[in-house]
C-alpha cells in the first residue's frame, strides 16, 4: 500500500475538515487531509469561535448545535487548554420592553428543544456585565453558549486526529472509477487514492462539488470583525443585541449589522457582526466599520476610547436555506459533503464530523440528517 | 470644498518625506490639486526629521549633510500650492467609486502632538526598542502613517489608557512583565475612561477626503531580528536612535554599541559619535565584500561612495572599531543593558562557537535595515515583490504605478534605496499622475522623464546589490534560545513559534499568528513580522512568503468612538 492511499481524503483543513478527520480516525479510518492553503486558512481563521445555541430557532440546526455543544465540552477535556475553550455563556440584550418580549417568546420555544435560558431583568443586567449601557430593556442569559479560539481548535483537532496533513496542495480533480464511484483526488503533487472523499472546503465547497460532478450552491456571505487593543476582562460573556437573531436567519443580500461583543482570554475584544453578499471582495468598508463601532459602543460606552488595532473579513459559506450540507452526494457515490455552515461552522463542526464518520462506517447517525441532505439542492433533471 | 466627493483632490499623497514632497510639488506644478497627508507636524519624513521649532535647535543641518538639498525640496513644495495636512495619521485608503479614492485619517491632539517629536522623546524616556515606522526609526523615507509615540509596548505594558502619544514613556519597554499585565492595572485604566476625563477618543476624530489618484510615499520601518536580551531597557532601534537625536537631541546612552546590518549602521555610529557618545563597537553581520562584487553599480553611484567615505572618516576620527561578520548575540543586564556579547558569524550568520566577546555599554542601537511600509497599498490589493534582503516591496511599473490603476508609489514603499531615489521617484510619479489625469501622455515622453528613469534604475540596481549583501543569513535563528521573546507585545517565545511550525503545521506568518498570537498585539507584527516569517519559513524550503493580503491592520489604531462618529468630510462644519 503506497503512502498516497488512505480510507478517506478530507478536502479542507478548517475546523469542519479537522472534526471530520478526528471522528473518522477515531472510528478506525486512515485519514488524509488536503488543503490548498494552510491549516485554518479560510473562514475558520476569520471566525470568532462562537459555539452558540442562543441564536438558533428550534429546528434541525439547533439540534445539531446542541449535540455539538456536548461534543465540544468533551473535546475540551481531551485537547490542550490552549484551544481556549470557555463555557462563558451568552447574554442577549433587548433595547426595550417589546424587544424583551420577543426574546421571551424565543426562549420559551428554545426551552422545548433543550436550551437553557434565564431571563435577566433590566436592573440586573449590570450584575452580569458591569459595563453595559444604562437604559436597556433586559435580556436573557444562555449558559450553554461557549467559545474556542478557532484556529487553535482546528489545529489541535487535526493533530489529535493523527491524520496525514497535506497543506499548500490544491485539489484539481476528484477521481472516479468506471462505476462512477469516487477513488481519490488529484493534486499538483500527484494522485491520492481513497474510497471516500469528504468535501469540507467551506465557502469553496461548491467548487469541490463541481470538480466531482456534483452540485452545491455555496455562496460567500461576508462578515467583518473588529479587534481592539488588549484589555482586562471588560466583557465577560458573549453579548449581543436581540436583532442579531433576525439577521442570522435573514437571507438578504444587503448589508446587515448587529452588535456582537465579546472578550477573549488573550485580551482583545472582538466586535461583529456584519452580513452582506458581495462575493469574495475583501475591500474594507467604511460604512461597516462605522456601524459596528457605533453599535458596540452603544452597548458598551466604555469602549469608545478603546482602539481598534485591526479588522478582518471572512466569508461565511452560505446555502440558500441556511442549513449546512452534511452527507452523501446524491450523484457521486463515495463523495460526502460537510460544508455550508454559514457563520456557525466552529460550533457545528464536531456534530458534523461525527455524523460524517458514522456515515462512512455504516454506524447509527447521531441525529436525523434528513434536513441536511445535500440532495435537496440537486437540479431537477 | 477640495477633497469632498463632488470636488475631489486630483492627488492625495501619503507621506511628506522626500518622495511625497517631490511628488506633490511636481504634480501641483503640472496643474493638479494636491493634498499631502502626514503624521508628523513638520515635513521631512524620517530622514529629514528635525527638532520642533520649540526645542530651539539652532542648526538642524548639523545632523544632515544633505540639509541644503532638503530645504530646496521643501521650498519647491511650499511654492507649489499643494496642501500640507500635518498631523494626519492615515489609517486606511478605500475605493469609493471608479476613479475615486477615499483617504481616512485620524487627527486630533494626540495625533499632532505625537508626530512631532513625540517619537524621539517617548523612546528616550521609555528606553525601548522603537518600532521604526511608528516611533520614528531614522533612515530615508517618509514618515507617513507612523504614529508618533514611541517605544515598544511589552506584554500589555502599555496601559489601556496610556496610548502612544499622550505619554510615550508609558509605552516604552518598561519592566512590565506578563504578570504585571494582570487585570488590576489595566482595569483601572479602562474604568478611568468612563469618566469625563477619559477624553482619549474625544480629542481625536477621523476625517475623510477624496482624490482621483493616490501616491503612497509611506516610507519604511526598521527591521528587527530578536536575540536574547533584546527586550532590556537601553536596547533601541538603530534608526530610532538616530531619530531621537534628530528630533529630540537626546542620546540613548553614553556608551553605545551599534549592531545589526545595513548601510544605516555606519551613519548611525557616526551621528552618535559626533553627538558625543562613545561607540565601543559597530557589529555588522554582513561583510562589505558584496559591494565590491558590483563595481559597476558602485561606480555609477559616486554619491554613495562619497557618503560612505564621510561616515568612514567620521568613524576613524572617533576611533570607532568596525567588526564585520559579527553580531550582538546577547544583551546582558538586569534593569538595563550593561553589556553585550558580540560573536563572529559564519557565512550563514550562525555564531562561531567560542568567538563571543563581552563589551560593556549602557545602550545598544540595533537594526537590520528597513522594511517597506506597504500595508495601506496591499489593503487595496496592490501586488508585492520579494526584495533580495527578504522584505517585500510594492510592484511598480516604469512610471511608479502599482498593480492597481490609479495608485502610485514612490520611495521606500517600492524598495528601500535612500532619500535621493525617493525624490527621483516622487518626481516621476508626479509627472505620471499629471499625465494620466490631464490626459497628456506626452508629459511622460520628455527628456526629463527619461533622465529621471535612468537615475532611478541606476540607484535601484545599487539598492538591490546592497539588499543582497545585507540579506539575513538563515543561520541567524541560532541566536535565539527557545525562551527568547520573538513577539514582544504578546510575549510569544521562539519556542512557541517553532512548535507551531513543527507541531501544528504552520508554514507562514499568518498561520503562526493565528496559532501563537505572535503579531496580534499592539504593534500588529510590525516589530516581529520579519522574525516570525523567517521562523515559519524554516518549515519549508521556499523561504519567506509575502504578507497575506488578508492581513488588515489599521495603519494606525483608531478609537471605536472615532469610528462610530463616522468621518468628517471636507466642508463639514
Amino acid at each position: 500500500m503506497s503512502n498516497s492511499s488512505s480510507d478517506v481524503i478530507v478536502v479542507g483543513a478548517g475546523v469542519v475538515g479537522a472534526a471530520c478527520a478526528y471522528y473518522a480516525a477515531r472510528a478506525g479510518l486512515a485519514v488524509t487531509v488536503v488543503d490548498r492553503g494552510p491549516v485554518a486558512g479560510g473562514t475558520t481563521g476569520a471566525g470568532e469561535g462562537n459555539l452558540l445555541v442562543s441564536d438558533k430557532e428550534p429546528g434541525p440546526e439547533l439540534e445539531l448545535a446542541l449535540l455539538s455543544t456536548r461534543l465540544w465540552s468533551d473535546l475540551a477535556d481531551e485537547l490542550p487548554a490552549r484551544i481556549e475553550y470557555e463555557a462563558k455563556g451568552g447574554l442577549v440584550v433587548a433595547s426595550d420592553a417589546s424587544g424583551l418580549a420577543a426574546l421571551r417568546k424565543l426562549a420559551a420555544a428554545q426551552a422545548g428543544a433543550g436550551v437553557t435560558a434565564e431571563e435577566v431583568p433590566a436592573d440586573r443586567l449590570r450584575d452580569l456585565e458591569p459595563h453595559l449601557a444604562p437604559g436597556l430593556g433586559g435580556g436573557f442569559r444562555y449558559p450553554q453558549d461557549a467559545q474556542v479560539q478557532p484556529a487553535l481548535a482546528a489545529a489541535h483537532l487535526l493533530r489529535a486526529s493523527g491524520a496525514r496533513v497535506r497543506t499548500g496542495e490544491e485539489v484539481t480533480a476528484v477521481l472516479t472509477g468506471a462505476n462512477g464511484r469516487v477513488r481519490g483526488v488529484r493534486t499538483a503533487a500527484g494522485e491520492l487514492r481513497a474510497p471516500f472523499v469528504v468535501n469540507a472546503a467551506g465557502t469553496w465547497g461548491g467548487e469541490v462539488a463541481r470538480l466531482a460532478g456534483g452540485h452545491l450552491p455555496v455562496l460567500p456571505r461576508r462578515g467583518f470583525v473588529l479587534v481592539t487593543e488588549p484589555l482586562p476582562r471588560v466583557v465577560r460573556h458573549k453579548v449581543y443585541a436581540a436583532d442579531y437573531v433576525a439577521d442570522v436567519a435573514s437571507g438578504s443580500a444587503a448589508l446587515q449589522t448587529s452588535a456582537v461583543v465579546e472578550g477573549t482570554p488573550a485580551g482583545p475584544v472582538l466586535i461583529g457582526a456584519s452580513r452582506e453578499r458581495v462575493g469574495f471582495d475583501r475591500a474594507l468598508s467604511a460604512e461597516v466599520l462605522r456601524r459596528l463601532a457605533a453599535q458596540a459602543t452603544a452597548l458598551f460606552p466604555v469602549l469608545a476610547g478603546v482602539r481598534v488595532l485591526r479588522t478582518y473579513a471572512g466569508f461565511r459559506p452560505y446555502l440558500p436555506d441556511h442549513l449546512p450540507a452534511i452527507g452523501p452526494d446524491p450523484r457521486v457515490p463515495g463523495l460526502l459533503h460537510a460544508c455550508g455552515h454559514e457563520g456557525a461552522g466552529i460550533g457545528l463542526a464536531p456534530a458534523t464530523g461525527l455524523a460524517v464518520a458514522r456515515q462512512m462506517t455504516g454506524g447509527q447517525p447521531p441525529l436525523d440528517l434528513g434536513p441536511f441532505s445535500p440532495g435537496r439542492f440537486a437540479p431537477a433533471d | 470644498m477640495p477633497g469632498s466627493p463632488s470636488e475631489p483632490y486630483d492627488l492625495a499623497v501619503i507621506g511628506a518625506g522626500p518622495a511625497g514632497l517631490a511628488g506633490a510639488a511636481t504634480a501641483a506644478r503640472l496643474g493638479l490639486s494636491v493634498a499631502v497627508l502626514d503624521a508628523a507636524a513638520q515635513a521631512g519624513g524620517q530622514y529629514f526629521r528635525h527638532p520642533a521649532p520649540g526645542l530651539g535647535a539652532a542648526r538642524p543641518e548639523a545632523l544632515h549633510h544633505d540639509w541644503a538639498a532638503f530645504t530646496e525640496l521643501r521650498r519647491r513644495f511650499e511654492a507649489s500650492g499643494a496642501a500640507h495636512l500635518a498631523g494626519h495619521h492615515v489609517w486606511a485608503v478605500m475605493r469609493r467609486d471608479e476613479g475615486l479614492w477615499s483617504v481616512h485619517a485620524l487627527v486630533g491632539e494626540d495625533g499632532g502632538e505625537g508626530a512631532g517629536h513625540g517619537g524621539g522623546t517617548a523612546f528616550g524616556r521609555g528606553g525601548g526598542l522603537a518600532d521604526g515606522g511608528r516611533g520614528g526609526a531614522g533612515a530615508d523615507g517618509a514618515t507617513a502613517p507612523g504614529a508618533g509615540g514611541g517605544g515598544m509596548p511589552r506584554g500589555g505594558g502599555r496601559g489601556a489608557g496610556g496610548a502612544r502619544g499622550h505619554d510615550g514613556a508609558g509605552a516604552g519597554v518598561g519592566p512590565v512583565t506578563r504578570d504585571g499585565r494582570g487585570a488590576g492595572a489595566r482595569a483601572d485604566a479602562v474604568s478611568g475612561r468612563e469618566g469625563p476625563a477619559s477624553a482619549g477618543a474625544g480629542d481625536e476624530r477621523t476625517v475623510r477626503l477624496h482624490a482621483r489618484a493616490v501616491l503612497f510615499a509611506t516610507g519604511a520601518s526598521e527591521r528587527h531580528l530578536p536575540f536574547p536580551g533584546w527586550t532590556l531597557p537601553g536596547v533601541v532601534g538603530a534608526g530610532g536612535a538616530q531619530a531621537m537625536l534628530k528630533s529630540g537631541l537626546v542620546l540613548p546612552g553614553r556608551r553605545i554599541v551599534v549592531a545589526g546590518s545595513g548601510p544605516l549602521l555606519l551613519a548611525v555610529a557616526s551621528t552618535l559619535a559626533a553627538a558625543g557618545a562613545r561607540v565601543p563597537a559597530v557589529a555588522e553581520a554582513a561583510g562589505y565584500v558584496g559591494y565590491a562584487r558590483s563595481p559597476r553599480t558602485l561606480a555609477a553611484n559616486p554619491h554613495k561612495l562619497l557618503e560612505a567615505a564621510v561616515h568612514g572618516t567620521a568613524l576613524l576620527r572617533h576611533r570607532v572599531p568596525l567588526h564585520t561578520r559579527s553580531a550582538v548575540t546577547e544583551a546582558h543586564g538586569t534593569d538595563r543593558v550593561e553589556a553585550v556579547t558580540v560573536s563572529r558569524l559564519d557565512r550563514d550568520w550562525r555564531p562561531v562557537p567560542g568567538t563571543g566577546r563581552r563589551i560593556a555599554c549602557d545602550a545598544l542601537a540595533v537594526g537590520h535595515g528597513l522594511a517597506p511600509q506597504t500595508e495601506l497599498a496591499t489593503g487595496l490589493g496592490c501586488a508585492t515583490r520579494r526584495v533580495p534582503d527578504g522584505t517585500h516591496a510594492l510592484v511598480l511599473d516604469g512610471l511608479q504605478e502599482t498593480s492597481v490603476p490609479g495608485l502610485w508609489a514612490a520611495g521606500e514603499a517600492g524598495g528601500t534605496g535612500g532619500w535621493e531615489l525617493a525624490r527621483v521617484e516622487g518626481e516621476l510619479a508626479g509627472i505620471a499622475v499629471a499625465a494620466r489625469l490631464r490626459a497628456l501622455p506626452a508629459l511622460t515622453r520628455g527628456r526629463r522623464v527619461r533622465d529621471l528613469a535612468r537615475r532611478r534604475d541606476r540607484t535601484r540596481a545599487f539598492a538591490d546589490a546592497m539588499a543582497t549583501t545585507h540579506a539575513p543569513g538563515h543561520g541567524w535563528t541560532a541566536w535565539l534560545d527557545d525562551d527568547t521573546d520573538v513577539c514582544r507585545c504578546e510575549e510569544v517565545t521562539a519556542g512557541s513559534v517553532r512548535e507551531a511550525v513543527t507541531g501544528l503545521g504552520a508554514r507562514d506568518a499568518r498561520t503562526v499568528k493565528l496559532l501563537t498570537r505572535a503579531g496580534m498585539g499592539w504593534c500588529q507584527g510590525r516589530m516581529c513580522g520579519a522574525a516570525v516569517a523567517c521562523l515559519a519559513a524554516s518549515g519549508t524550503a521556499r523561504g519567506t512568503v509575502p504578507p497575506s493580503a488578508e492581513r488588515r491592520p489599521l495603519a494606525v489604531p483608531v478609537p471605536l468612538g472615532s469610528l462610530a462618529a463616522g468621518p468628517e468630510e471636507p466642508g463639514d462644519a
